[in-house]
């Protein structure tokens, strides 16, 4: 008889790589409901368009590597970045909007590189990016949240939209933007952005429809969404909290202070936290474990300056948001920060390495 | 550290980061008592047993043996003997199966049990604090006690530090899962490990000692407390259970919040740890006398239908534990044993492996609680594993390394402090095997390291030989130089002599010309020969002390001198013959040549024979300018003599001769010593052809 052999440890813990991809996506979900709740069934459309493009480009790709695709497939780190792309793109965008994107992030960004922990950028954030500046009218059309609409879209309304560019009803993706005064809706990004360099002031420009409260409308639940599912994350230990206290901490700190230094020109922390897609950020793309930094020092330093440029740019640059700027940034320093940021080995003296 | 005990009284631990929480599954073997278990048919013992060297064995085979009886024997002090488990025969030295996890075979000791169990004679030391702590130790030694949880390091040595010892920590902790060895001897033998603590702390003077357990084992905790309530410097201490807390630096780390440095020994931070099972040992050595020959096992794992905790004899094969526990093999899909936990343990590739000292656990577990190794996937560096690590390693870098071959980051990555407990391969998710890339590093790079120490040791010795064959060739030459310089310096005393030598070989044969030349001279002609007879009688003086072997060549030279110059006298002689106011002018004119050679050569030398002496120091340049001056009298004289038309050069050519030889003296001035006879040889040929000449004139 022929004894098992194999090297200590015998036991493992149970969670795999899939069970933590998945966790992942599961977390997404309120999220991925607060935003097809509020901003349409586009969201959707383009999840499933964008799954099905990134699974398929990766089986292609590890056929033509060689490799066994269908282990790959199943630890659904392709669906992941499916799902994290499909969230950051406008609901009503073309259809092509995603097929690129997730094509782009699958083939170019994770399999060029090597596949599976061998990219050096967040392909989901990568994918955006090159869509941003590619088709920057499509990556920006946001619709208003359909409670500001003059126009409901419904499932084939939106389905008609991101493949034919017109409702069922003859709208186009234009005038579905128009809010109830007639007026094209930005988000609250683009308004506080836009307004200010028309001279107005942030308390001004938060009267507009798209504000309550002094946050965006739907933005804030969508926030807080995916701020309930990143907490999930936490608390499952699948993510530690390292990079969003980072970065939320980074973002909160540098609004309060230029909010404290000029109140007129500076929006409020509470409106940066909560605007945009800060928390899908914090605690879905820039923990994202293969491209962010893997030591625990190093994980606060790249949630901090990930914050920091997401300030800088939502501020001083020319975009309205600026996560996947920010992370990609981040993304390229994570090497160094991986170098200088190392845990003082037992036994070892505090100043040496 | 007074502030420490109290925090551990409190129960304020430090704790160590890292760790995990593995299911313990610690009921499956701890629910019933430590059983004895019938002996096996042969028992295979271990020569080596534990970190160390192995001893000699001192028994062969076919010698029947006691129980108790030491079977190995050494003066080394790493290592310690092992015994016979019981008593019986020895059925040969053998090599066997090691429990090691490449299973080589290595030399055993094959015993078949009598059954009588019959014991050799044992010498307890009741009263251990009355002897000599030496003798304390060498009964510790001699029992074979070894480290009995984890490495075996042998016992006596940890029991006699060389430093000031503040803590003595007892390690019950048992953190690994299914292990339940300790835990049961504390619950069942506590006051018998209490006994051993006494011994050790008699030993090692600590001033607290901290027994140290789970706080998943509150029966074994009781016991211990109950056992050690008497004494206020022993404490109980419940830390928390999280694996590795049982690691030696991590309960360091977890009592007292010290950290054993790097390459140093926790004695270096006054602490000495011992295991429970080894203060049993102890006890049971020093109070019985009785050897280490048996420990407890546990047998666990879902795949034997008793599981429990046995007295296993040293040296008893695996297969017996198992199929004493009621092994089912159908249970698993391949057989699986593993001697140790499942975190540390390895998988065993002959179930006829021995128990050794330092077996605490055999595991058979289902195909279901262990299942087969899982697909190593790729790693998505989430860093779990530098959460799990109890040392603060990047498991996930030296991965990197590890794979890549890049010993030198993986050292700079602090590879050599990872404990391997497996924490971090424990916690990936892509079930990577991290710990055996370690291994397998380490092993390489221990490897290499083994290989450069050879190389250098190679490149020393073939330096050391360039060195010393350049030393010996520069000696050789040395030598040969002090030899040269030697001859040379001999050479030139010698050359003294030598040319005195010619000097008197010249007198003589002047002498003897002289001689002919009076037999046909007037009485003129004595006048003459006085001043050579006077030379040639202090140059033979000069000559008699030092009359050592000439130089060949000069010898020539002179001789061949000397022979030109009697040919010359002889044909002067016969030219004089005709007027003796030759004779006259013979006599006449050689005193000022003669006195002006001496005028000259004062500047170097008042005379002959003193420049002979110092003409090594003489200057060169002086010397040519005398030759020249020679060369230009002899040439005058030899105008002189056409002038005279006579033989009166003679006596002239014979003090220009002399003159010649006197810069034939000179060390370097062979090549114008041999000018200079060619010179003398030529002039002689002409004077002796002018005087032919003369003579068919006349």
């Amino acid at each position: 008889m022929t004894f098992k052999l194999s090297s200590s440890p015998h036991q493992h813990a149970q969670r795999s790589t899939s069970d933590l991809m998945r966790l992942v996506i599961f977390c997404t979900l309120p999220g991925l409901l607060v935003q097809t709740w509020l901003f349409g069934w586009g969201t959707l459309i383009h999840l499933v368009l964008a799954i099905v493009v990134a699974v398929v480009t990766e089986a292609a790709i590890l056929e033509l590597r060689k490799r066994n695709f269908e282990v790959a497939i199943k630890d659904s780190s392709a669906i992941l970045t499916a799902v994290l792309l499909a969230l950051s793109i406008p609901p009503l965008a073309p259809w092509w909007i995603s097929v690129i994107g997730a094509f782009f992030a699958i083939a170019i960004v994770k399999q060029l590189y090597g596949g599976l922990g061998f990219n050096l950028f967040n392909p989901a954030m990568a994918a955006y990016v090159v869509l941003l500046i590619s088709f920057p009218v499509q990556m920006t059309s946001w619709l208003p949240p359909e409670s500001l609409t003059q126009y409901q879209a419904n499932f084939a309304d939106a389905l008609s939209v991101i493949f034919t560019g017109f409702s069922n009803d003859g709208y186009s993706l234009q005038q579905l933007q128009l809010g109830i005064d007639g007026h094209t809706m930005a988000t609250p990004l683009d308004q506080v952005k836009t307004n200010l360099t028309l001279g107005l002031t942030y308390n001004e420009t938060l009267e507009s429809p798209v504000f309550a409260g002094g946050l965006g409308v739907g933005w804030l639940w969508v926030n807080l969404a995916f701020l309930a599912g990143g907490i999930i994350l936490l608390l499952q230990k699948a993510i530690s909290w390292h990079i969003p206290v980072g970065m939320l901490g980074a973002i909160a700190i540098m609004a309060l202070v230029f909010n404290g230094i000029d109140g007129d020109q500076y929006a409020s922390p509470l409106f940066h936290l909560f605007s945009g897609g800060i928390m899908l950020g914090a605690f879905f793309i820039a923990t994202d474990p293969v491209s962010a930094a893997t030591t625990n020092q190093g994980r606060i330093v790249f949630g901090a300056c990930v914050g920091f440029w997401i300030f800088i740019i939502r501020v001083f640059g020319g975009y309205p948001d600026a996560i996947a700027f920010a992370v990609i940034i981040m993304n390229m320093a994570v090497p160094l920060i991986d170098y200088y940021c190392r845990p003082r080995t037992y036994g070892h003296a505090r100043s040496g390495k | 550290m007074k502030s420490i005990i109290d925090r551990i009284r409190q129960g304020r631990l430090w704790g160590f980061p890292g760790g995990i929480h593995p299911p313990a599954r610690k009921s499956l073997s701890n629910q019933s008592s430590i059983e004895e278990l019938p002996l096996p048919e042969r028992l295979y013992i271990s020569v080596k047993q534990h970190i160390g060297v192995a001893g000699r064995v001192c028994v062969e085979e076919g010698q029947s043996v006691l129980k108790g009886q030491a079977l190995t024997r050494s003066a080394n002090p790493f290592a310690v003997p092992v015994h016979a488990p019981t008593s019986g025969i020895i059925a040969g030295v053998i090599n066997h199966p090691s429990a090691h996890p490449s299973a080589l075979p290595e030399k055993a000791i094959e015993l078949i049990p009598d059954g009588k169990g019959q014991w050799a004679e044992l010498s307890p030391l009741p009263n251990y604090t009355a002897v000599a702590k030496s003798k304390l130790i060498e009964t510790i030694c001699a029992a074979g006690v070894a480290g009995m949880g984890g490495a075996g390091f042998p016992t006596h040595i940890k029991a006699s530090p060389k430093k000031d010892i503040e803590f003595l920590i007892i390690n019950g902790v048992e953190c690994e899962p299914y292990i339940t060895a300790d835990d049961r001897l504390m619950r069942e033998y506590a006051w018998h490990i209490r006994q051993g603590i006494d011994v050790l702390c008699h030993l090692l003077s600590p001033e607290y000692v901290v027994i140290a357990i789970e706080d998943n084992k509150p029966e074994a905790i009781e016991a211990m407390k109950v056992a050690c309530n008497d004494v206020e410097q022993y404490v109980v201490s419940a830390i928390p259970t999280q694996y590795p807390a049982g690691g030696e630096k991590q309960l360091i780390q977890t009592l007292t919040g010290k950290e054993v440095p790097k390459n140093g020994l926790p004695s270096d931070v006054g602490i000495v740890m011992h295991n429970v099972g080894t203060c049993y040992a102890v006890a049971d050595a020093v109070f019985n006398g009785k050897p280490l020959i048996q420990r407890v096992v546990t047998v666990t794992g879902e795949s034997l239908q008793q599981p429990k905790n046995v007295w296993a004899a040293i040296g008893t094969p695996v297969s017996h534990l198992l199929s004493e526990c009621g092994y089912d093999s159908a249970k698993q899909s391949q057989p699986n044993i593993i001697m140790g936990g499942p975190m540390m343990g390895f998988a065993l590739a002959d179930d006829s492996i021995p128990v050794v000292k330092i077996t605490n656990c055999i595991l058979a577990p289902s195909a279901e609680e262990i299942p087969a190794n899982p697909v190593e996937q790729a790693c998505i560096r989430c860093g779990a594993c530098a959460d799990a690590c109890p040392v603060s390693l990047l498991p996930q870098q030296l991965y990197w390394y590890s794979k890549a071959n890049d010993f030198e980051k993986a050292n700079e990555y602090n590879l050599f402090d990872c404990i391997e407990c497996g924490a971090c391969a424990y916690v990936c998710p892509s079930d990577i095997p991290l710990v055996h890339y370690y291994r397998t590093t380490k092993a390489d790079i221990r490897a290499e390291e083994e290989e450069k120490h050879l190389a250098d040791k190679a490149r020393q010795r073939f330096e050391a030989r360039n060195e010393r064959l350049i030393r010996d060739q520069h000696e050789r030459d040395e030598k040969h130089r002090k030899a040269a310089e030697a001859r040379k310096q001999s050479m030139q005393s010698d050359g003294g002599s030598a040319k005195d030598k010619i000097a008197a070989a010249l007198a003589r044969a002047k002498a003897k010309k002289q001689a002919s030349a009076d037999e046909s001279a007037n009485q003129s002609a004595n006048v003459t020969t006085a001043p050579p007879a006077e030379n040639s009688t202090t140059e033979t003086a000069s000559i008699s002390p030092t009359a050592p072997a000439a130089d060949d060549k000069k010898q020539k030279v002179a001789a061949a001198i000397a022979r030109a110059k009697a040919k010359k006298l002889a044909n002067a002689a016969a030219a004089d013959k005709p007027s003796t106011d030759a004779g006259e002018d013979n006599a006449a004119s050689p005193k000022p040549v003669a006195t002006d050679a001496v005028t000259e050569n004062a500047d170097v030398t008042p005379d002959n024979n003193i420049a002979e002496s110092t003409d090594t120091t003489s200057d060169d340049k002086k010397q040519r300018v005398a030759q020249a001056v020679a060369r230009a009298k002899a040439k005058r004289a030899e105008r002189q003599q056409a002038d005279n038309n006579n033989a009166d050069t003679d006596n002239e050519d014979a003090g220009e001769t002399q003159k010649v030889e006197t810069q034939e003296l000179d060390k370097d001035a062979i090549k114008k010593q041999r000018v200079a006879a060619a010179i003398a040889k030529a002039k002689a040929r002409k004077l002796a052809q002018q005087n032919q000449d003369n003579e068919n004139n006349s």
